[in-house]
């Protein structure tokens, strides 16, 4: 008889990998690079995120040993993401995306990849 | 049932890479291959985690940390080197 | 006098916590030797972020992350959903411009982060002179609704709570 400890990190498990392979797979499956980009931001972060708290779960509940250091990977990955899918963001868009691809900024200075900004 | 659970988990994973693998060497752009490898060292990150719950020791998860924070740099400095042609001014 | 050795509180606060989690034990020596890294980081630090942003209410603040918390779960439901079941030509993809009113470069920055990780949306730069930030959309047929979501679910709250 599995406890509910067990089914508990199974669960978390399971999401987390389902998660995890539809954001790799959203990256194979999508058409458009701008597209791609959601993919494992979204995706991956609650495939990551799921793991993490299965860890924390298991060494917390079967183990026996407080742990929160998963937190901090979780933490870090939640931080980190926007910014590396901005960075990419905007590499693709110097590289590939000509500036009258993109919607009017409708404010005095265009995009800021394109135009300086001003002093 | 976490074993099998694991073995899920892991095998998702491992799929995941497979399918970044396959995009990275595709291309057809610069910005798709850095994707590519950025998702690929979010997917290690849980492997390597998995794997510290399959072994059932905590020394896994500074690999992961270390390999979360060398990932992000690596990205930041790729981009910034498409970007402006140089990593530190 | 606090200012000079606390120039930024919730830093030394977080510096902490860090340590704490990092060391994965709670014990006397490992709080003080976090306490000790959360003092002399941000003195050490403080040259590179001079102004000190307020948060004028805390409560808001865990509110709003909260909701933020809550809309990435959907949010990634929401996104695998369309991976796995939308054919890739009825996929719609939007770029949108959203008007900021928010003047504080932290509070960009949140809003920034929170666009990208919420609802198949992502936030990708800016105007130059930082009046207006330019989203891409994975899948919508309506740019308008998901604009006044972006204003009035995010930007309402971060106005409140930075300014």
């Amino acid at each position: 008889m599995a406890s509910l400890s067990d089914i508990l990190i199974s669960f978390f498990l399971v999401v987390a990998g389902v998660f995890g392979l539809v954001g790799s797979f959203g990256l194979v499956k999508l058409k458009d690079t701008m597209q791609r980009i959601h993919a494992p931001t979204k995706a991956t972060t609650l495939g990551v995120g799921g793991v993490l708290i299965a860890s924390m779960l298991y060494f917390t509940l079967v183990k026996g040993s407080f742990s929160f250091h998963e937190l901090l990977i979780s933490l870090f990955l939640f931080i980190t993401a926007p910014i590396t899918a901005n960075f990419i963001a905007k590499t693709h868009l110097t590289k590939h995306v000509p500036e009258e691809d993109l919607p009017e900024s409708e404010q005095t200075y265009g995009w800021a990849v394109y135009n300086d900004p001003p002093e | 049932m976490i074993e099998t659970a694991l073995v899920f988990a892991m095998g998702c994973f491992g799929l995941g890479l497979l399918f970044c693998l396959w995009r990275m060497l595709r291309g057809p752009g610069l910005a798709d291959r850095i994707l590519a490898l950025d998702t690929m060292v979010i997917n290690v990150i849980s492997l390597l985690v998995l794997y510290g719950i399959k072994e059932g020791t905590a020394v896994y998860y500074e690999a992961a940390m270390l390999v979360a924070m060398v990932g992000f740099v690596s990205t930041v400095a790729y981009c910034r080197f498409v970007l402006r042609g140089d990593i530190i001014e | 006098m606090t200012a000079r050795l606390f120039p930024h509180p919730l830093l030394s606060l977080v510096l902490v916590v860090v340590w704490l989690g990092l060391v994965n034990k709670v014990t006397p020596g490992n709080v003080l030797l976090g306490a000790i890294l959360g003092v002399a980081v941000p003195i050490l630090t403080s040259p590179y972020w001079p102004n000190r942003p307020r948060i004028s209410s805390p409560l808001r603040a865990v509110e709003y992350a909260l909701v933020v918390l809550w809309d990435i779960i959907v949010a990634n439901v929401q996104v695998a959903l369309i991976i796995l079941f939308k054919p890739n030509a009825r996929i719609h993809s939007h770029w949108i411009t959203v008007p900021l009113e928010l003047t504080s470069a932290e509070a960009i920055t949140v809003l920034a982060g929170t666009i990208t990780m919420t609802p198949g949306t992502v936030s990708v730069t800016f105007s130059a002179d930082i009046h207006s930030i330019l989203v891409h959309c994975l899948h919508t047929d309506d740019p308008d609704t998901v604009r006044a979501n972006i204003k009035g679910r995010y930007e309402g709250r971060l106005k409140e709570i930075f300014e």
